[in-house]
C-alpha cells in the first residue's frame, strides 16, 4: 500500500471522526483527556493561518506596495493633466473626465507582472516555508493532515489573491475620488450608470481578478511542495506566470492560448458592459478551476507521501 | 509484553534512502510509564526513525505501533496524545512565543480552543519562558527556542513525550531543568521517549535505554539490566604481582582476564554485544600488558601508580560468592603488600563505547 492510500484512509478515517464520538482508546488514558473529546471542525488553523499571514511584515509590504500604484497612476496623470496623448493602457485617458477610472487603470497595470508577483511570493512560500523554518514537522504531529494543510494553504493564498486585487480597487477608488471628480460612468456598450452601481463594478472586477489568480496559486502550492527553499518555490511560480504571457502573446502558438492560465487576464472588459457579458468570466472560471484541480492533485500527489525532512 | 504495555513498538523498521539503509529492520519495544534513553552516535538514525515513528516519514519496511494503535494509518488519533521535540525547534521568527505555541496548538483539532491561552501560558511557565513570552522568537538564545520547543509537547496532557537531543543548546542549569521535568512527567504516568548522544543524561534521567550503531539496534534494555552487563572486576595495586596472581588463582578468580566485554564466557555480556564488537579488547591480559590492557580510566591509573607496584585486576564473577574483604584479608595473609584495592563495575560508557565502536560522541 503506498502512502497516499495511507493518508487518505486516514483522512476518511479523520473525516468520520467530527461526526462521531472517537473511538475509545484501547488503553486507559492515563494523561488527562488527551485525545479524547470530539475534534474541533479545525477552523483554528485556519484563522490562525490567515492572522500569521496578513500580520506578517512582508504581507504588509506587499499590499502596500500594491496599494501604492494606482496613487502613483493618480498623481502622474494629476501632474501632467494636460490630457492623454492616447499612448498607455486603456481608460488612461478618461481619469481626468472620471476618478473611478484609476481603479481599473491601477489594476490592468498590476495583472501582468505586480500581482503574479506578490501571489507567486504566498503561494511559493505555502509548504516550502514552513518547511525551511522547521514548523512543518510540528504541523504535522500536531497533527495536521496532509491534505488539511494543503487546503488551508491553499484557500490562504486565494484569500491574499481578493486582498491584493481589493486592495488596488480600493485604493484607486479613494486616490481618484480625492484627486478627481467623481460622477457616472459610460459603459463600453454605451450605457450610462451612476456612482453606486460603478463601485458594484469595480468590485466585481477585483472579483473577476481573484478568479484569475487561482490557476497561478495552484501552481505555486504544488511547487512549494518540491523543495525546501521557499525563495525558489516562489521564483519558479513568478516565471511561470511569466512565460505563460509571452506564450500567450505568441500568435503561431494560437492553438496553446486557450489554454494558459493568463490567457483571460485581461478580459475582465466585458463585465464593463450592459447587460453584463458573462461568457468570458465564465470560461476564466472554468480554466482556473481546471488548473486548481489539476495542480491541486499534483500537489496532493507529492506531499502526501512525501518524506518530511526538514 | 503485549501491545497494550508498551508505548512504542516497532517490528522490523527499516528505511532506505536510496541505497543507503539508514535504519535497518529495528524492534524497539518501549514499555509504558518508562523514560527511555535512544542512544547512538551522531548519524546512527536516531532521529529517521523518530520521524517515522511519528509519521512524517514512510518506513520502507516494518511495522510501528505507537500507544497501541498502529502508525501511520492512526495518526489523526494517536497523534494527539504524542508530544514531540522532533530535531531541534521550528518556529516562526516573526511571531511571539506565546503565539508561536497558539498556532502550533490550533493546528490540533482535539485541544479546545477555550483554554488554549491559559494552557500556553502554563506550558510556558512550566519551561520558565514566562518572562520571553512576549518577546520574537527570532530574539530567542538557542536554550530558549529549546525550551520553546519542549513546552509544545507539553500544551495538552501527554501520554508519550518524543525528545530529540532535548538539551542540546542548553546550559547546564536547563539540562538539569529538563531531567526534573521529565521526572515531573513520569510522575504523571507520561512515558518519554529521549534521544540523545550524551551518556552522563541518559544514564540520570532513564530507566531503559536502546543503543544504535549504524542503523542497527545493538542493546535494548532495563537500565539496570544494562549494567549487568558490564561485569565487576577487582583491582589490585601491588608490587607483588606474581604472589597476587597466585592468591587470585586460588580463589577462583582469572588474574590478567581481558577488559569486559572481550571474554566468551560472560553470557549476559554476550547478550548485548554485536558479533566482534569486544574482539579489539581482546588481545594483552598476561603480566607485563595486564596494565596496559586496561582502557580508560584503568590505563591511566595505572601509568600513574607504575612505581608503586603492578595493576593486577581479575572479573568478580559473582559479588555474592566472594566479599570483597575476603580477597584483601586473603592477600595479606600470604604476604602480598595491598597498596590500593577496588570493585570496579563498567560504566554505560565502558559498555556503550564497547557496543557504539570508537566513533561514540561522549565527550560532547
Amino acid at each position: 500500500m503506498s502512502r497516499s492510500d495511507a493518508e487518505g484512509a486516514a483522512a476518511a478515517s479523520a473525516g468520520r471522526q467530527t461526526n462521531a464520538p472517537v473511538p475509545v482508546p484501547l488503553t486507559p488514558a492515563r494523561g488527562a483527556g488527551a485525545g479524547a473529546g470530539r475534534p474541533s471542525a479545525g477552523w483554528a488553523l485556519m484563522a490562525s493561518e490567515l492572522s500569521v499571514l496578513f500580520r506578517r511584515k512582508r504581507t504588509v509590504v506587499m499590499l502596500l506596495a500594491l496599494a501604492l500604484i494606482p496613487v502613483l497612476v493618480a498623481v502622474a496623470v494629476r501632474v501632467s493633466s494636460a490630457g492623454s496623448s492616447g499612448r498607455g493602457p486603456a481608460f488612461i485617458g478618461q481619469i481626468s473626465e472620471n476618478g473611478l477610472f484609476v481603479a481599473l487603470v491601477a489594476l490592468t497595470i498590476c495583472i501582468p507582472l505586480f500581482l503574479p508577483l506578490t501571489v507567486g511570493v504566498v503561494a511559493g512560500d505555502t509548504i516550502a516555508g514552513e518547511a525551511s523554518l522547521g514548523t512543518l514537522r510540528y504541523l504535522l504531529v500536531s497533527p495536521v493532515g496532509r491534505v488539511r494543510l494543503l487546503v488551508v494553504k491553499f484557500v490562504a493564498a486565494v484569500a491574499f489573491c481578493l486582498a491584493a486585487t481589493l486592495v488596488v480597487v480600493v485604493a484607486g477608488v479613494l486616490i481618484g475620488a480625492a484627486l478627481f471628480r467623481v460622477g457616472p460612468v459610460t459603459l463600453l456598450s454605451g450605457d450610462t450608470i451612476g456612482v453606486g452601481d460603478s463601485l458594484l463594478r469595480a468590485l466585481l472586477i477585483a472579483g473577476y481578478v481573484t478568479v484569475s489568480l487561482l490557476g497561478l496559486s495552484a501552481i505555486g502550492l504544488f511547487i512549494s511542495t518540491l523543495t525546501d527553499v521557499p525563495v525558489g518555490a516562489m521564483a519558479a511560480t513568478v516565471v511561470i506566470s511569466i512565460v505563460a504571457q509571452v506564450l500567450d502573446s505568441l500568435d503561431q502558438l494560437s492553438w496553446l492560448h486557450p489554454w494558459l492560465f493568463s490567457h483571460y487576464w485581461l478580459s475582465f472588459a466585458d463585465l464593463l458592459r450592459q447587460p453584463i457579458e458573462w461568457s468570458s468570466f465564465g470560461s476564466n472560471a472554468l480554466l482556473q478551476l481546471g488548473y486548481v484541480v489539476v495542480f491541486g492533485a499534483l500537489a496532493y500527489g507529492r506531499f502526501a507521501s512525501k518524506d518530511v525532512l526538514s | 509484553m503485549s501491545d497494550t504495555a508498551l508505548a512504542i513498538r516497532t517490528d522490523g523498521l527499516t528505511k532506505v534512502f536510496g541505497k543507503q539503509t539508514v535504519v535497518n529492520g529495528i524492534d524497539l519495544a518501549v514499555p509504558r510509564g518508562s523514560v527511555f534513553g535512544f542512544l547512538g552516535p551522531n548519524g546512527s538514525g536516531k532521529t529517521t526513525s523518530i520521524r517515522m515513528l511519528l509519521g512524517l516519514a514512510t518506513a520502507t519496511s516494518g511495522e510501528i505501533s505507537l500507544l497501541g494503535q498502529k502508525m501511520p494509518e492512526r495518526a489523526a488519533g494517536v497523534l494527539p496524545r504524542v508530544g514531540a521535540l522532533i530535531e531541534g525547534p521550528g518556529f516562526y521568527p516573526f511571531l511571539s512565543g506565546t503565539a508561536n505555541l497558539m498556532r502550533l496548538d490550533s493546528a490540533d483539532r482535539f485541544a479546545s480552543g477555550a483554554t488554549r491561552r491559559r494552557r500556553v501560558s502554563e506550558a510556558l511557565e512550566r519551561v520558565g519562558l514566562t518572562h520571553a513570552a512576549g518577546k520574537k522568537v527570532h530574539a530567542y538564545s538557542l536554550g530558549m527556542k529549546q525550551r520553546l520547543g519542549i513546552a509544545n509537547a507539553l500544551l495538552t496532557p501527554r501520554e508519550l513525550i518524543v525528545l530529540d537531543e532535548p538539551t542540546n543548546g542548553l546550559d547546564p542549569q536547563g539540562t538539569r531543568e529538563v531531567r526534573n521535568l521529565v521526572r515531573s512527567l513520569t510522575d504523571e504516568g507520561t512515558t518519554v521517549f529521549v534521544s540523545s548522544h550524551l551518556l552522563a543524561e541518559i544514564e540520570q534521567m532513564c530507566t531503559h535505554a536502546a543503543v544504535m550503531r549504524a542503523g542497527s539496534l545493538v542493546a535494548q534494555g532495563g537500565l539496570d539490566e544494562l549494567r549487568q552487563a558490564g561485569q565487576a572486576r577487582v583491582r589490585l595495586l601491588t608490587p607483588d604481582a606474581a604472589a597476587a596472581r597466585q592468591v587470585f588463582a586460588s580463589l577462583g578468580l582469572e588474574p590478567g582476564h581481558p577488559e569486559p566485554g572481550a571474554g566468551g564466557s560472560n553470557a549476559a555480556i554476550d547478550r548485548f554485544l554485536p558479533p566482534g564488537a569486544g574482539a579489539g579488547a581482546g588481545a594483552g591480559g598476561d603480566a607485563g600488558a595486564g596494565a596496559a590492557a586496561e582502557a580508560g580510566a584503568g590505563a591511566r591509573d595505572a601509568v600513574r601508580h607504575v612505581a608503586d607496584g603492578e595493576t593486577v585486576s581479575a572479573p568478580l564473577p559473582d559479588e555474592g560468592m566472594l566479599a570483597p574483604d575476603a580477597i584483601v584479608a586473603a592477600l595479606v595473609a600470604s604476604g602480598v603488600r595491598v597498596r590500593g584495592f577496588a570493585v570496579e563495575r563498567a560504566t554505560l560508557e565502558d559498555l556503550f563505547v564497547a557496543l557504539t565502536g570508537e566513533g561514540f560522541d561522549v565527550a560532547q
